[in-house]
């Protein structure tokens, strides 16, 4: 055997490591209720503030979403509902859904309870900044939030805001104060983001603990590592874009507005491009779109790891899918765009990157199929969603290889195939994998498990609920429903058929909300009267399992930051006693696991 | 010392390998080889140079069309660039000090650094209203716009320069409470970012200068 074997790996021969000399780093320890809860630099209690803000004004969302599907399938129900609060509905329901809900709480709700907890670091390297970070986004969805009560209302542009709709006076907000606190609050969003996402990458590079490499990370970690990057290339075109369009609303700049005629007068403005603007979304717009689905992909391994007792097949690829994923992401945008006049070499370009990006990301949903392949799959909570996580994100994605053709996608831009598309890949599969993290986490978090027969109920109910509402949206999009119109009626030029459908899709869409509240009551009374968890219910490797106390305290590790000798995935090792060797367990510990068998 | 390795080195390692499991073992978890206060100074440098370098692309794209009108450059900008250039000049000055520990020095430069800031802010507000009184509005033509977003980004980020250099002038104030090599970091760190602004301040009217 050569000095490198895994005998001397076995044999201990690598457990005498030398101490590490690494200063104690300072932590601000709470003496009060408000430092403690409040004003709190813990991130792990900074992670719940987001949780809590996300879903809260997420459920702002759903109650939108309900108003505008009762809008299209039983009107005389919403009398109050006129075409103006239609648009603000879907406007403030996609970008809260998007921005406020989705990327908050996977960045900051996961990324800042897990990443200290899975890289063995005591908290993020900038806790102030981190409380800071959370503070600010607060302040952003108040300014989102004090929009809905302005004269005129929020605005009703779309999610999109493009210009010159969205500033006009025939837009719903869009002479008023809506658009503005809209653009502000997006720009607040940012600046909180950049203060988090700097102790996201900060701390992931440099604050981990002893032994544990890049490469030795969980894939939950990856995904929030490479999103964060994402946002950070990203974000800027957003509030670059808010910047401008805000100016040319207040000050009558002409950044995106062309010269028009707006009820028979000639605008103030002239020669701006309205293009222009929507460049400037789409390189935001779409690496949006991974910097959800990187850290979904990056959970939904660990998930699908740890329940099914066996390491994440290709782990390597998994990591180059995540990292060329991110890097493809950014030459992608204009694929959004097809029917904005473009030149068509242009759409050539964009829509072969497009197809190229399917290669990596088709190489993850492999290996999440292999690694189950032979697993000792346990079919729980957690597991469940994730598996529906697999079959969603398939079905999403090759609709959106369907779209990401420009002879397909100009004739389906405007249906309902579209909306279909977008809620299967990045609404229902990315919220299928929280609450799979939720179901997975929820021990960690609380000491208690969530109760298994609602969580069960909870889940049948979303999972084929939300097939029973996006399903049939791609048929209406195929027969030419038009997406974004305010009334749904029998018309000669659209199947009658499609009417009683919208009835069935509301239906659907209502139940599916309703059984969120009966996961918000798990949630409640499970944290106080759940069943207990023991130490590492799931059996996992991962660091956030190994603390000193559960839940965590402050300081994560208790007394010695753990050392790491192993990646995240020796479940199943031959010869070792147990199914799992957690990531900081010495070789000499399990002198006759046989790891290179695994 | 750190064993440097590049990005494709580290995204080909085996962490099942026995070799590999060797080296890992003894890795302390850093990757970068840089104190987290410098990383994160990089870091939102990073961040603003990308937001800068966003609207210098818009701007580049907006300039072809036909309504754009150059806008004169007042002489006084002119003398704000000479104020920024000198601030950052005393600055270096200021870094030599502190690694000197003539913390004395360093306060009365600090002190100087804030004045000439403020005094590049208000000459920046001078000049605006100078145009104004000119008739040069913002709404008027593409090329005012482009130049008051630019200084007021600017001043916005001279601002936030100032908060830290608040901080960094109470570190110096009294060195003796804390450590040393912080306030000497503190210093070092505030430089950089002053040095950064006049870099930002150069390539910005100097776009507006030759386009």
């Amino acid at each position: 055997m050569s000095a490198d074997s895994y005998e001397d790996v076995a044999t201990g021969k690598n457990d005498t490591i030398p101490a590490l000399e690494v200063p104690p780093q300072d932590l601000y320890h709470a003496k009060s209720f408000i430092t403690r809860w409040i004003f709190c630099q813990d991130a792990k209690v900074i992670g719940i503030q987001y949780a809590i803000t996300a879903v809260s004004i997420g459920l702002v969302a759903l109650v939108l979403s309900w108003m505008m599907r009762l809008q299209l399938a039983f009107p005389e129900l919403v009398p109050f509902l006129g075409p103006a609060e239609y648009y603000q509905f879907v406007t403030m329901h996609g970008m809260i859904m998007v921005v406020y809900l989705l990327t908050a709480l996977f960045l900051g709700g996961f990324g800042n309870y897990l990443i200290p907890l899975m890289v063995g670091a005591r908290d993020m390297v900038f806790p102030y900044l981190n409380m800071v970070s959370f503070w600010v986004y607060f302040l952003a969805v108040l300014v989102l939030v004090t929009s809905f009560f302005v004269p005129g209302g929020p605005t009703g542009a779309g999610w999109t805001l493009y210009p010159p709709q969205a500033i006009t006076s025939g837009t719903p907000g869009g002479d008023g104060l809506g658009i503005v606190l809209m653009l502000i609050s997006l720009s607040i969003f940012v600046v909180g983001f950049t203060m988090g996402g700097l102790n996201y990458v900060l701390t992931i590079l440099q604050a981990r603990t002893r032994g544990m490499t890049l490469m030795r990370m969980p894939l939950t970690v990856w995904g929030i590592f490479t999103a964060t990057i994402l946002a950070l290339f990203a974000f800027p075109a957003l509030i670059v874009s808010c910047i401008m369009l805000t100016l040319d609303s207040l000050l009558g700049t002409s950044f995106f507005m062309p010269a028009i005629i707006e009820f028979g007068e000639q605008s103030e403005h002239s020669g701006g491009s309205p293009i222009l603007f929507q460049h400037l979304f789409w390189f935001f717009g779409h690496p949006e779109v991974y910097i959800v689905a990187l850290p979904a992909f990056g959970i939904v391994s660990d998930l699908i790891s740890v329940h099914a007792r066996k390491n994440i097949f290709g782990y390597r690829m998994m990591v180059w899918a995540i990292v060329i994923i991110g890097a493809l992401s950014f030459v992608v945008w204009a694929h959004h765009m097809y029917v904005s006049g473009m030149n068509p070499w242009f759409g050539f370009f964009f829509a072969t990157t497009t197809l190229i990006i399917a290669v990596p990301t088709a190489l993850k949903v492999y290996n999440w199929v292999i690694t189950l392949w032979r697993g000792n799959i346990r079919l729980t909570i957690p597991m469940l969603f994730a598996l529906a996580f697999i079959v969603t994100f398939v079905n999403g994605g090759i609709t959106g290889l369907f779209l990401g053709n420009v002879i397909v996608d100009v004739p389906l831009s405007d249906t309902y195939f579209v909306v279909a598309h977008f809620h299967m890949v990045m609404g229902i599969a990315p919220v299928l994998v929280i609450f799979g993290a939720i179901y997975h986490w929820f021990p960690l978090i609380t000491g208690r498990f969530l109760h298994e027969g609602m969580g069960k109920f909870h889940f049948w109910i979303t999972f084929l609920g939300s097939y029973l509402i996006y399903f049939p949206m791609h048929y209406l999009g195929f027969v030419g429903v038009p997406r974004r119109y305010y009334e749904m009626y029998e018309s000669p030029f659209i199947e009658t058929s499609t009417v009683s459908l919208n009835q069935f899709i509301t239906i659907a869409a209502i139940t599916v909300g309703l059984a969120q509240v009966l996961f918000l009551y798990n949630i409640i009374t499970s944290s106080k009267f759940g069943k207990k968890a023991k130490r590492n219910p799931w059996e996992a490797c991962s660091l956030e399992w190994q603390t000193a106390d559960v839940p965590p305290t402050h300081g994560n590790f208790g007394a010695e930051l753990p050392i790491v000798y192993r990646w995240a995935y020796d479940f199943s090792v031959p010869g070792a006693k147990e199914d799992f060797i957690p990531q900081n367990i010495a070789p000499s510990e399990v002198p006759d696991a046989r790891v290179e068998k695994t | 010392m750190k064993k440097k390795e590049s990005i494709f080195q580290l995204l080909t390692q085996k962490p099942w390998d026995p070799a590999q499991i060797k080296i890992d073992n003894m890795h302390d978890g850093v990757t970068i080889d840089l104190n987290k206060g410098k990383l994160g100074l990089r870091f939102i440098m990073f961040v603003s140079t990308i937001f800068f370098c966003l609207f210098i692309v818009t701007y580049s794209d907006r300039m072809v069309y036909p309504d754009w009108q150059r806008m004169p450059e007042p002489w006084l900008l002119w003398i704000n660039t000479i104020i920024l250039c000198f601030s950052s000049v005393v600055f270096i000055n200021a870094q030599i000090k502190s690694k000197k520990n003539q913390f004395y020095t360093v306060k009365n430069r600090l002190l100087l650094i804030g004045f000439l800031a403020f005094a590049f802010l208000i000459g920046q507000l001078l000049v605006w209203q100078q145009l104004i009184t000119n008739g040069y509005y913002v709404s008027d033509n593409p090329s005012n716009a482009y130049f008051y977003v630019f200084t007021s980004l600017h001043a916005l980020h001279l601002l936030g320069g100032l908060v830290y250099w608040i901080i960094t002038l109470r570190k110096v104030w009294n060195p003796r409470d804390i450590v040393i090599q912080k306030v000497k970091h503190t210093v070092e760190l505030c430089a950089i970012y002053w040095h950064f602004l006049l870099a930002v301040w150069l390539v910005l009217f100097g776009l507006m200068l030759f386009s």
